[in-house]
Parts: C-alpha cells; sequence; structure tokens
C-alpha cells in the first residue's frame, strides 16, 4: 500500500531523513516510535506530501508520487491527524467534517451530513455536532479531527502524535478510538510516544533516530528483545 | 482674553460643507485603498518573487514618503507628464488610497499569516486546494483580525486627509483657513474643526469598539 525507497529530506543544511526504506502492507497498523527530532514526523508528512522529499521514491497503491503528483488526489486518499488537532476554528464540528467532502469530492450536504453524524456517532461525539471547536475538551477535539480525516473515506490513515497534546485523562479515548479503527482493519501509520499503544495495537514497529530506521519488528519482539543498542537505550529511558 | 466665537458664526455653513467634502474623500479613499490594499496583499504573499517583489516594493515606497509628498506628486507632477490638470477631489482621493493602500495592504496580509499555519494544513490533507483552503478557512478567521484594524486605518486616514487642503480641496480643514482669512480670527475656527474632526473620529472608534465586542462574542477560539 505504501512503499518507501531511499527517502532522503533536507531542510537547508539539515538532513532530516537520511535513507529510510518502509513498506506498510493493507490493513496494516504501523507504529513509529524513537526519540524527538528523529525525523518520524517529517517521514509522516513525506507521505501526504506535506512535505517533498529531496530524493527518494514513495509509492502510493502502487504510484509513484512527486512533484508531479496531483498532491490534492493523493491526499483525498489518505487522512491526517495532526498532534495539535487543527479543527479548523471558524466551523462547528458537523461543519468541520462536511467541508472536503462537500467541496473536493462534491458530495452533496445531506450525504456529507449523513456521513459525518455516523462518524461522530462511532466516536462518541453526536451531542457535539453543532459545538464549535473552542467548546470541546481536547479529547473530544482529536476525536471530531480523526471524524473529519475519515469523512473523505481515506485507504490509509496517519497519525502524528495524535495524544501528545492531550490532558493525561483524554488520552485513552482517543487510543481507544484508534484501535476500534484498526480493528476495522484501516491501513494506519502512527506516530506516538505512547508504548502502550504500540504493543497492544501495533502490527509492526519501527524505532527511528537521527534520520534513520534502526530497528523494525513485532511489538512483542521489540519491546522483550530490542537489538538495537540505541533502542534499548531508548526503551530503557521510556518504559518504567 | 480674546475670544468670541459669535464672530464666525455666520461661517457655519462652511464648516458643514467643509465636513461633508472631508467624510466623501474618506469613505472614497478608505475604498479604494482597501481594493489597492488587497491585490498588493495578495501580491507580496504570491510565492512567485518577482510579483512579491512588486508588492513589497509598493508597500515600503508608498510607507517611506510622507504624504505631503505624494498628494504634491499626483497633484502637481502628474499634470506635467500627462499634460492635463487634474482637479482637486480625485488627486486628492488618488492620493489618499494609493497611501492607505499600503498600510491596508499590511493589515490583511498580517490577519491572513496570523492565523494559525496549522489550518491551513489540515485544509491541506483533506485534499483541498489552497483557493478552497484560503476562501472557507483561512479567509474568514482572518477577518476577525482585519476588521478592527481596518477601522483604526478609516479614522487615521480621516485625520490625515487635512492634508489635502494644501491643493485646493475645500475640505473642513480648508475651511478652517478660510474663515480664518475672511475675519483674521485663527483660534476660534480651528478649535471648532478640531472639535468636528474629534467627534467624527470619536463616534467612529465607539462604533468600531460595539463592533470588536460583537466579534469577540462569536470568537470560537
Amino acid at each position: 500500500m505504501i512503499h518507501v525507497k531511499d527517502l532522503h529530506k533536507n531542510f537547508g543544511k539539515l538532513h532530516v531523513l537520511k535513507g529510510i526504506n518502509a513498506e506498510v502492507k493493507k490493513g496494516e497498523v504501523v507504529v513509529i516510535i524513537g526519540p524527538s527530532g528523529s525525523g518520524k514526523s517529517t517521514f509522516l508528512r513525506c507521505i501526504n506530501l506535506l512535505e517533498y522529499p529531496t530524493s527518494g521514491e514513495i509509492y502510493i497503491e502502487g504510484e509513484l508520487i512527486n512533484r508531479k503528483t496531483d498532491e490534492n488526489k493523493i491526499r483525498q486518499k489518505i487522512g491526517m491527524v495532526f498532534q495539535h488537532f487543527n479543527l479548523f476554528n471558524n466551523l462547528n464540528v458537523i461543519n468541520n467534517i462536511t467541508l472536503a467532502p462537500m467541496k473536493v469530492k462534491g458530495l452533496s450536504k445531506d450525504i456529507a451530513e449523513d456521513i459525518a453524524s455516523e462518524l461522530l456517532k462511532k466516536v462518541g461525539l453526536e451531542d457535539k455536532a453543532y459545538a464549535y471547536p473552542a467548546q470541546l475538551s481536547g479529547g473530544q477535539r482529536q476525536r471530531a479531527a480523526i471524524c473529519r480525516a475519515l469523512a473523505m473515506q481515506p485507504d490509509i490513515m496517519l497519525f502524528d502524535e495524535p495524544t501528545s497534546a492531550l490532558d493525561p485523562e483524554m488520552v485513552k479515548e482517543v487510543l481507544m478510538t484508534m484501535e476500534g479503527l484498526a480493528e476495522e482493519g484501516m491501513t494506519m501509520v502512527v506516530v506516538t510516544h505512547e508504548m502502550g499503544f504500540a504493543r497492544e495495537v501495533g502490527d509492526r514497529i519501527i524505532f527511528m533516530d537521527e534520520g534513520q530506521i534502526l530497528e523494525e519488528s513485532t511489538p512483542d519482539l521489540f519491546f522483550s528483545h530490542p537489538e538495537n543498542n540505541r533502542a534499548k537505550e531508548f526503551l530503557s529511558k521510556v518504559l518504567y | 482674553m480674546n475670544l468670541d466665537f459669535s464672530r464666525i458664526s455666520s461661517y457655519s455653513p462652511l464648516f458643514v460643507k467643509g465636513t461633508v467634502t472631508t467624510l466623501e474623500l474618506t469613505l472614497f479613499s478608505v475604498v479604494l485603498g482597501i481594493m489597492i490594499g488587497l491585490i498588493v496583499a495578495l501580491l507580496k504573499m504570491s510565492s512567485f518573487k518577482p510579483v512579491s517583489i512588486i508588492g513589497h516594493v509598493y508597500v515600503e515606497l508608498i510607507r517611506g514618503t510622507p504624504l505631503l509628498v505624494q498628494l504634491y506628486i499626483v497633484y502637481y507632477g502628474l499634470p506635467q507628464l500627462i499634460g492635463q490638470d487634474i482637479p482637486s477631489f480625485p488627486a486628492a482621493v488618488a492620493a489618499l488610497s494609493v497611501n492607505s493602500g499600503a498600510y491596508v495592504a499590511e493589515i490583511i496580509r498580517a490577519g491572513i499569516q496570523a492565523v494559525d499555519y496549522g489550518q491551513m494544513e489540515a485544509a491541506r490533507s483533506l485534499g483541498m486546494s489552497y483557493g478552497l483552503a484560503m476562501r472557507f478557512v483561512i479567509i474568514p478567521q482572518a477577518i476577525k483580525n482585519i476588521l478592527p484594524a481596518l477601522g483604526n486605518e478609516f479614522v487615521a486616514l480621516l485625520k490625515e486627509s487635512a492634508a489635502v487642503s494644501v491643493i485646493s480641496m475645500s475640505d473642513l480643514m480648508r475651511q478652517a483657513d478660510i474663515i480664518r482669512a475672511a475675519t483674521y480670527t485663527a483660534f476660534e475656527p480651528l478649535i471648532v474643526v478640531a472639535l468636528i474632526y474629534f467627534t467624527m473620529t470619536y463616534i467612529f472608534s465607539s462604533f468600531q469598539r460595539v463592533l470588536e465586542r460583537r466579534l469577540k462574542a462569536s470568537d470560537s477560539r
């Protein structure tokens, strides 16, 4: 579904990604972990072209994506959830969700709202449809943001530290929403510091540091017998 | 103390006329200035360098030269180039709106750029084009930042428009001059004119404060 070959990304002199090779299969949940500044988010943002790779190749469903690609087409297939939610502040929840399906896909208001209500019901926010983002808690905002991405009916969902900006008590509701999505067979790439989620929900763990993938294995293996020294060090500092 | 307002009381129609002219002038200039400002702001924000440089140069040139000089260039300078006199009203509107346009451009640009960049990214990540994202997400939020500042610009322009009296526009300031010359009294007409300017700006500022409070009340952030 996603195939990445020798991906490099430079920001000026800063070499953020140094040759990433990775593959994500349909229905797979891949969790990317690693210290801050290791390039996890940049990697994720390259997949939906929020950043353009400096070199290397990315294939989405077999199609090579680069500067010639219609970025708006590719992004319709790939939903993204941000650390800071980024709900549209000027719109209420239901309009946040229906805006892109209506304006990009050309769905009618009725159909778009049906899709939105169903998604909201699934994440337990049906009573917040007409609330504005400012009136919601962080957890509610993030669940609404997940609905917004899902309303475009993407094939792939990217999560960029979706719980890092939440109050501790809000983390679980968001993770449970994500787990539900994984159980439905959604292809997911998740950058997170939630080790419990990585272990329970992830099909595969990718450990990154300094722009490279240092270890890649199943959650069981990675958390019980990490091979890479940097990964061992990271886990010893993270797990209590 | 030599102070007697009855000496100028017979000139009150002139104050009324001047007030109307000043208001007309300001309104025309603000509307044109907003149009110019919008265009210049878009030029400045263009990702195409040569275009953004044009916007940049416009703003810097206009803000870096006195309004009075700009007025003189339009009223005295341009006729020499085009071989035709420009009446004072269009000349005044042209100079004021070109001047105001530079300030409005900065207000609009700042208002748009003050919207969190995450809003644009989220919109783009859903497959929306830059134009769609601007129209439905960024501009509606930017307007809340822009409107109050535009009100300030209106007040500033209303006051600065007094400069046009030097190109024989019969605005409010000019009427004070006329009355001063006709009656040999200076303090009374000037103080009356100052009061009229103040009343206009005060009314407008109060109106603007109400509007701002309304905007804040519906602010969903």
